[in-house]
């Protein structure tokens, strides 16, 4: 190989011949055998083992970023390391982290101590994993990689709710900024107009902190905002009697589960008796909210996928007839069929003869929804309460029984209209069910008020005390060291 | 909307109907045979749809032409109109390609300011009404050169609306007859230019270069007020000034693309609403693709951008960062001089004819030798105009050449009109020294006057006796003369230049011979 020329070379490597580590290592091999001609004064090997390492990733099928989205440099520069990058549903449609080409996601707690007890199941064995349940989505991977300790804050997408979902179901705190609060450069946007970067934390002071460092106005993103960001360091509050909580009766649906609705009771209760004033109100939209969001989801969908055609990165069929032909069986192959029927219903609503009683329909109910929530923030309310989800966690054979439509139509009824509205809004784990899974609230601010938010959430989740989930079967030997760590954690709190 | 008709006015009472489909066109036929100095411009030329068809009365045969058009330019900006990849003509394949050029997910536009200020100015000069806010569209269809599946246009609420372009036709049998015209302007809009494809048919492939793949055009469309193709060339060409005078375009459009569909137009022929592209071996255009069918873009508001909001002096809010505002009455004050100005200036400080004015104007470069040479000559500037216009202008011509490729320069020349205000020489001798100063770069003109001994005789004695001796030497001649033969006296003329060696102006032997006839 060593002896072929750079054309003939190129082509063996494109072919898969040979690798680029291999080939890397019989030059340095080589170099090593006739070190006595002495023709090298240095042999930078570490450096071209990992530049073969980084051809060997750009050879591979599939598309591998060159560059940092804002979000993930600005960890990187405030010392962050990078864990890895997690899974979720293909190009974040859907609500359960079941449909990538990864594979599903398992939500931790399926394995926790606290759920066992109550299905009476025997402790985990090889054959015993076939009812292990969902994370939600489509942040799901990030969800169960914060709820299992892996790492200790993990970003998000949410567009329609995919951040707080996930926490909700794997008993995490999942925030989901304001729109226009931190930057969208490098997120793979699903709605522009309604995407935010999510951050999930096992806590609500880390899902501050983690903010404090995101937020920002930036020149790559104009739909930043340019004033000042004002700090996230939150104060401790004791005193709620100033505040006032509302809740919206549009919220209480029919297929809400019993437990949740309880809780949320509870919850309102909580705020009561500690001295804030706790008000029913009205959002009266809510209930064209699901179907306004489809139709703008799916056009903008269907606007932004259209990039995906092979020919500049990612999957490229094999079909040279012609470039159309090249064109249909790529997106054929490339995208699932959740992503394929999302485009074809948003081209569908964006032709000319639908425009108009569609997307600008659309649009007029979205205006609607986003001025019920000012209505009621301009009434006094500081915070709104309500349920993140319908019900907690759900067998993974329960959840593939219905469609992706209709899946996320029921995991995005809470958290969908938020932002429509390009509100901050959070989810934050409060007790669990009689099943031993967690169930979490979500709390609504004002825009650009996620301070004041947070601050509400941090006092709401030290009164709850929500458990620590219980995983010293699959820890294995560190289980002790865990304990113990744990403990200590939850007495700070 | 009905397919619009060409109506056409034909006093040979033939007349010929064209159809045109309707809707603009990606306009990417960009011809290669301009010459072009730096930056590359680019135009196109489409039909915009008449609004109602009007029905022919039976046994009329009264028609008349109407054309709209659309014309992209590139704007003469550093970087591209969404993104910080440079703007260069002729670069090495897909080397000024950012990744939001490359449409790789995630990446977002942000607005090039030096790109709205274009489109403000060029609203100005073209007497638009500027939008103080505008929005950006995206226009979808799926084609290689265009990476990420769509454009971004302003179709709802473009930057500039509503102005006018004011052109002039002449007409007469000398062409010599100014009229004046305006034709309006519908709107002009930012928008995106694509990438460049090229198909090689050998391989059977098509390889696309992304280098122009978001560079910033204007798009002018202009109303369906021109009467034919003249007019419609006419109002482009001072367009293109126009633009070229802001600065905001280099416009180094070629007229090949524009003169094909005039005379098409004229010929009564039917184009097609399609993209041509410049086949250089061919010489001339050929079709690239059909536009099969209705080709519904889809247009949704481009989420990624909020609406632009120009200020001007008044509406400026208190404490703006002038880097992020963009104020209207300060660009309008910042205009240069426009054409139709710089014409009429001409006219008022030199005397010249309207219609000189245009041809100084027309051709690149000739302004500013002929302003260069008015600098270094004493001559009469209609003396000047003339010699720039007709001798200067033809040699350009004749062969093909520009006028930075003159081997001529306007000292040269300033010097040779000296020597013919100072009746050092005769205009006959002139026009050699020109050829001379034309053929052999180096020499001044007082060396290839002293070289040819073109120098008119100044020793009027010499003359009047060399008079003398010729009409001694020719009684018959002078006889005819006497008997009233008019072509006499051109004959001693020639007899005594002759004598003289042709260092005499012919005019002023005529006078001497005439003078001494009669005494």
């Amino acid at each position: 190989m060593l002896g072929r020329t750079l054309r003939e070379v190129s082509v063996a490597l494109k072919q898969g011949q040979i690798t680029p580590t291999e080939l890397c290592q019989e030059c340095l091999s080589l170099i090593k055998k006739t070190k006595f001609l002495n023709a090298y004064i240095t042999v930078s090997e570490e450096v071209a083992l990992k530049q073969a390492e980084e051809s060997e990733e750009r050879y591979k099928k599939g598309y591998v970023p060159p560059y940092n989205a804002t979000v993930v440099q600005k960890l990187l520069d405030q010392g962050a390391l990078l864990m890895g990058k997690t899974n979720l549903d293909e190009f974040a449609m859907g609500s359960g982290s079941t449909d990538g080409v990864f594979g599903p996601v398992k939500n931790p707690w399926s394995y926790s101590k606290q759920y066992r007890e109550k299905k009476k199941q025997k402790p985990h064995g090889e054959n015993e994993d076939t009812n292990w349940l969902i994370t939600g989505g489509s942040s799901g991977g990030s969800a169960a990689a914060v709820s299992a300790f892996t790492c200790f804050a993990a970003l998000g997408s949410d567009t329609g709710g995919s951040t707080r979902n996930p926490a909700a179901l794997c008993g995490v705190v999942g925030l989901k900024p304001t729109y226009g609060l931190v930057s969208r450069h490098g997120l793979i946007p699903l709605v522009n107009s309604m995407d935010v970067p999510g951050i999930l934390t096992r806590c609500v002071d880390d899902a501050a902190t983690v903010l404090g460092v995101l937020a920002g106005h930036d020149c790559k993103d104009s739909t930043t905002v340019q004033d000042p960001v004002k700090s996230f360091i939150l104060p401790s509050l004791t005193d709620v009697s100033k505040l006032c909580i509302g809740i919206p009766k549009e919220y209480l649906v029919p297929e809400l589960s019993s437990e949740v609705q309880s809780l949320w009771s509870k919850a309102a209760k909580l705020f009561e008796s500690e001295g804030a004033k706790v008000i029913e109100v009205s959002l009266p939209h809510t209930s064209y909210s699901i179907v306004c969001y489809h139709v703008l989801c799916t056009s903008e969908v269907a606007s932004n996928m259209a990039r995906f055609d092979g020919l500049e990165y990612g999957h490229r069929c094999d079909i040279n007839v012609s470039t159309e032909a090249m064109y249909a069986a790529t997106r054929r192959e490339g995208f699932n069929d959740v992503v394929r029927g999302r485009i074809l219903s948003g081209n569908f609503f964006l032709l000319k003869e639908n425009y108009e009683n569609y997307f600008i329909k659309a649009q007029k109910v979205r205006r609607l929804i986003a001025n019920d929530f000012v209505n009621v923030f301009n009434s006094g309310v500081d915070v709104l309460l309500t349920p993140t989800t319908l019900s907690e966690a759900v067998p993974y054979v329960e959840f593939i029984k219905e469609d992706n439509r209709t899946r996320s139509a029921q995991g995005d009824i809470f958290t969908q209209a938020v932002n429509m509205a390009g509100l901050p809004a959070v989810s934050v784990p409060m007790a669990l069910s009689n099943q031993g899974l967690p169930i979490g609230l979500q709390f609504i601010g004002r825009a650009f008020c996620d301070q004041q938010l947070l601050t509400v959430a941090k006092w709401f989740e030290k009164q709850v005390q929500f458990p620590i989930i219980q995983l010293q079967e699959i820890m294995g030997d560190c289980s002790s060291v865990f304990e113990n760590d744990l403990a200590s954690v939850s007495l700070k709190q | 909307m009905a397919a619009p008709v060409l109506r056409w006015s034909c006093p040979a009472r033939r007349w010929i109907l064209a159809n045109i489909d309707r809707g603009p066109r990606h306009g990417r036929g960009s011809p290669t045979g301009s010459r072009s100095s730096g930056k590359r411009g680019q135009s196109s030329v489409a039909q915009q749809p008449l609004a109602t068809a009007q029905k022919p009365r039976k046994g009329e045969h009264q028609w008349a032409a109407v054309v709209g058009l659309e014309i992209h330019a590139q704007i003469s900006s550093n970087s591209k109109l969404f993104s910080g990849s440079q703007v260069h003509f002729a670069a090495p394949p897909n080397s000024l390609v950012s990744f939001f050029d490359a449409s790789l997910p995630g990446t977002l536009p942000v607005l090039n300011r030096r790109c709205v200020e274009a489109a403000v100015m060029t609203g100005l000069a073209l007497n638009c009404h500027i939008n103080k806010k505008s929005l950006f569209d995206r226009k979808h269809y799926f084609y290689a050169d265009l990476p990420a599946g769509y454009q971004i246009t302003q179709q709802r609420l473009p930057i500039a609306v509503k102005g006018s372009l004011a052109y002039s036709v002449f007409v007469g049998k000398n062409r010599n007859q100014v009229i004046n015209k305006t034709v309006r302007i519908k709107q002009i809009q930012l928008e995106q230019d694509s990438g460049k494809s090229l198909h090689d048919d050998l391989r059977s492939q098509t390889l696309i270069d992304l280098n122009r793949a978001g560079v910033g055009l204007l798009e002018v469309v202009l109303e369906p007020d021109m009467s034919c193709g003249e007019e419609a060339a006419t109002a482009v060409r001072e367009l293109q000034l126009i633009l070229q005078a802001l600065g905001t375009s280099q416009a180094n459009m070629a007229d090949y693309e524009i003169q094909r569909q005039i005379e098409e137009l004229e010929n009564g022929g039917e184009i097609l609403n399609e993209t041509r592209s410049f086949d250089c071996k061919l010489g001339c255009t050929v079709p690239m693709r059909d536009k099969e069918g209705k080709q519904d873009y889809r247009f949704i508001p481009e989420p990624n951008l909020p609406p632009l909001l120009l200020y001007d002096s008044a509406s400026l809010p208190a404490g703006a960062d002038p880097q992020q505002v963009i104020n209207i009455d300060q660009l309008r004050e910042q205009l240069p001089e426009l054409p139709r100005v710089t014409r009429e200036k001409l006219v008022q400080q030199y005397g010249m004819l309207p219609e000189h004015s245009f041809t100084l104007l027309n051709e690149v470069g000739l302004l500013e030798f002929f302003q260069n040479v008015m600098k270094e000559t004493r001559a009469e500037p209609k003396r000047v105009t003339s010699w720039v216009l007709n001798t200067f202008l033809g040699f350009l011509k004749q062969q093909n050449l520009a006028v930075s490729e003159s081997p001529v320069t306007p000292s040269a020349l300033a010097e040779l009109l000296n020597l013919l205000d100072q009746k050092t020489i005769s205009s006959a001798a002139a026009k050699k020294v020109f050829e001379e100063l034309w053929r052999s770069g180096g020499k001044t003109p007082a060396q290839i006057v002293s070289e040819k001994r073109l120098e008119l005789m100044q020793d009027q004695e010499a003359l009047e006796e060399l008079c003398q001796a010729t009409m001694e030497k020719h009684p018959q001649v002078v006889m005819d003369l006497k008997k009233g033969n008019p072509r006499a006296i051109n004959k001693l003329i020639g007899l005594v230049r002759k004598a003289t060696l042709n260092r005499a102006d012919p005019t002023v032997i005529k006078e001497m011979l005439e003078r001494q006839l009669s005494s």
